[in-house]
């Protein structure tokens, strides 16, 4: 069962872009099976983006209060994601709104796994943020730990 | 004397960031006023010394839910300013892509952010768990609008393919014939969404609105036509600013407009444009907001729901007309060169009439720019709502009065992000007024 991989974020604004630099990261290592896809933060696209998809990890920054570049796991697929991925919205719809809309009518993948990675700063035009940077690339590995052992499992 | 405070501090289920503060005294409605604090964007500003190629592109940034509106206001009034018009098929194609952005915008409008309120739920999650296949539904409806934004715009959100003169490049046959079977469906389902939303409970309110909306010879307005309004108004597009004035009020970064002659409130949107174009719907259309309890005007602004629901019904339907009968445009745009001069056009967002007025010099570069969005013509409506609602309304309690507040400045889908792109450093709270 091989993931989807969503990153959502604006990468012209600091470390909003986590999430498609970590996606970056990932196409470039050319892993087997698996897709990846970066939304630019308008979560509202996520339901038809996993539609067909048993397993979704999705990357996100998040900005908790804690330390710049802490990596919050969460496991979506069982517990509604805190306020702070924002449960109600504007026009659009938060991360969380999102998702509890998807568990509300039955769309949410069998296994979501949600990164948070706590933001630095989300200045237009910036880099990421060193400790983001390094938060994400730390995230690249495991997911690609997660990735290899799927792969191993189903051709197991 | 009793005084009673109706506030609400941060709007929900609103695009941008505004509040209301209404004043009550002795059971008469003393003031209403919609904050609105959202920060001004400075985009008139910003467009000034740009190219006039680029204000497709930088307008649309204005808004995520409209930025087709943002576009097809700008490239029209660009190519107003240097003398040419777009041969038909281009045409055709605009009108398509307009469509995916009604269909889309409406739809999100409707079920995700105002449907909850006439159902008793605090949010479309909260609906959902009991309307499941309709909110199922009307998700694949908004990805169906999507898609043709995505076709004919190159993404779907701030397309990407829309220049003065026509596009960049024309969607090949194929692209655009495999919209048909979602639109087709879509078509279908808007019509069973409007019979769901005929059986809603919708409050009895309704106001002696004067209409302003674009009126073509021959088709439902989206990009062309003059601009009429109820009480007689019928102008071209570039006689707007002999009419229509904007003026800054304190409690609002966004601008209020009304009409000069006598500095009335006016209404834009789905209810203006229904009301002042009933006759040039199909007559599929019109049977099916008849059936759905619709006369050809309607004066309940909480029906703008049903109004939305029959624009989006007709969007699908001509949609599907007009991919069944795409053929490439022989070019994708026509050459464009600038001369110093001035140009408007309005065109109807799906909120209702966006004006644009550009000066440009003959080096191709924007020396002045004006946008005037539907949010900032209809604030002073807005209010007058407000005073009506409380005003017959005072029996409830303040948490219902304040839901049904809410819920009416819900009825105008206000894009209040779009609104606040004016100069306005003051911001007025009235305090005092708190009970």
């Amino acid at each position: 069962m091989t993931p989807l991989v969503i990153g959502i974020g604006n990468p012209e604004r600091g470390d909003d872009g986590v999430g498609p630099f970590v996606v970056a990261c990932l196409e470039q290592e050319h892993l087997p099976g698996g897709g990846t896809l970066c939304l630019q933060g308008d979560p509202a696209e996520l339901l038809p983006a996993w539609e067909g998809w048993q397993r979704v990890i999705v990357v996100d920054a998040c900005a908790s209060g804690t330390e710049p570049g802490t990596i919050h796991r969460f496991n979506a697929a069982t517990t509604a994601l805190p306020e702070v991925f924002g449960a109600v919205s504007t026009h659009g719809f938060g991360l969380g709104a999102a998702i509890e809309l998807a568990r509300a009518i039955d769309c949410l993948p069998l296994a979501l796994t949600v990164y948070g990675v706590e933001a630095e700063s989300f200045d237009a035009g910036a880099p990421l943020s060193h400790p983001v940077k390094a938060a994400a690339e730390t995230l690249v590995q495991e997911i690609m730990h997660m990735i290899g052992e799927a792969t191993c499992t189903k051709l197991g | 004397m009793t005084k009673r405070t109706i506030k609400v501090d941060y709007l929900a289920r609103v695009e941008g960031e505004g509040a209301l503060h209404a004043r009550i005294a002795n059971g008469q409605v003393e003031h209403v006023e919609l904050n609105i604090f959202e920060p001004p964007r400075y985009f008139e500003a910003l467009l000034r010394g740009r190219d006039f190629r680029e204000a497709p592109d930088i307008t649309a940034r204005i808004c995520g839910i409209c930025p087709v509106a943002y576009q097809m206001s700008a490239v029209h009034a660009m190519e107003a300013a240097c003398g040419i018009s777009l041969p038909q098929p281009l045409r055709d194609l605009r009108r398509l892509l307009y469509c995916g952005e009604w269909i889309q915008s409406h739809v999100l409008h409707v079920f995700m952010l105002h449907a909850p309120d006439f159902l008793g739920c605090d949010s479309v999650v909260e609906m959902a768990k009991t309307n499941a296949p309709l909110v199922q539904q009307a998700l694949r409806m908004k990805k169906a609008g999507n898609a043709i934004i995505a076709a004919v715009g190159g993404r779907e959100v701030h397309p990407i393919n829309v220049k003065v003169g026509g596009f960049y490049r024309t969607p090949r046959r194929d692209e655009i014939a495999a919209l048909r079977d979602e639109i087709a469906w879509s078509r279908d389902a808007a019509a069973e969404a409007l019979q769901w939303a005929a059986g809603l409970d919708y409050p009895d309110f309704e106001r002696d609105y004067q209409f302003v909306s674009l009126r073509a010879a021959d088709e439902y307005p989206m990009n062309a036509g003059r601009i009429v309004s109820s009480r007689g108004l019928d102008i071209a597009g570039d006689a707007y600013e002999k009419h229509f004035a904007e003026s800054h009020e304190p409690q609002s970064t966004a601008l209020h407009s009304h009409l000069i002659a006598d500095d009335s409130a006016y209404l834009v949107g789905p209810l203006a444009r229904y009301a002042l174009n009933f006759d040039c719907l199909p007559a599929d259309v019109q049977a099916a907001a008849r059936a759905a309890g619709l006369g050809p005007v309607c004066c309940n602004p909480y029906q703008s729901l049903l109004v939305r629901l029959v624009e989006v019904f007709y969007a699908f339907g001509e949609a599907l007309r007009l991919v069944e009968a795409y053929a490439p445009p022989e070019l994708a745009a026509i050459e464009v060169m600038p001369s110093e001069a001035s140009g408007c056009w309005a065109t109807e967002a799906p909120r209702g009439l966006l004006y644009h007025r550009y000066d440009i010099g003959a080096d191709g570069l924007i020396r002045e720019a004006k946008i005037v969005p539907p949010t900032s013509q209809n604030q002073p409506s807005i209010e007058d709502d407000l005073r009506g609602v409380i005003a017959t309304n005072l029996a409830l309690s303040d948490d219902a009065l304040r839901q049904r507040c809410e819920q009416t400045i819900r009825n105008y889908d206000p894009c209040i992000s779009c609104a606040t792109h004016f100069l306005q450093l003051t911001l007025e709270r009235d305090e005092k007024g708190a009970a």
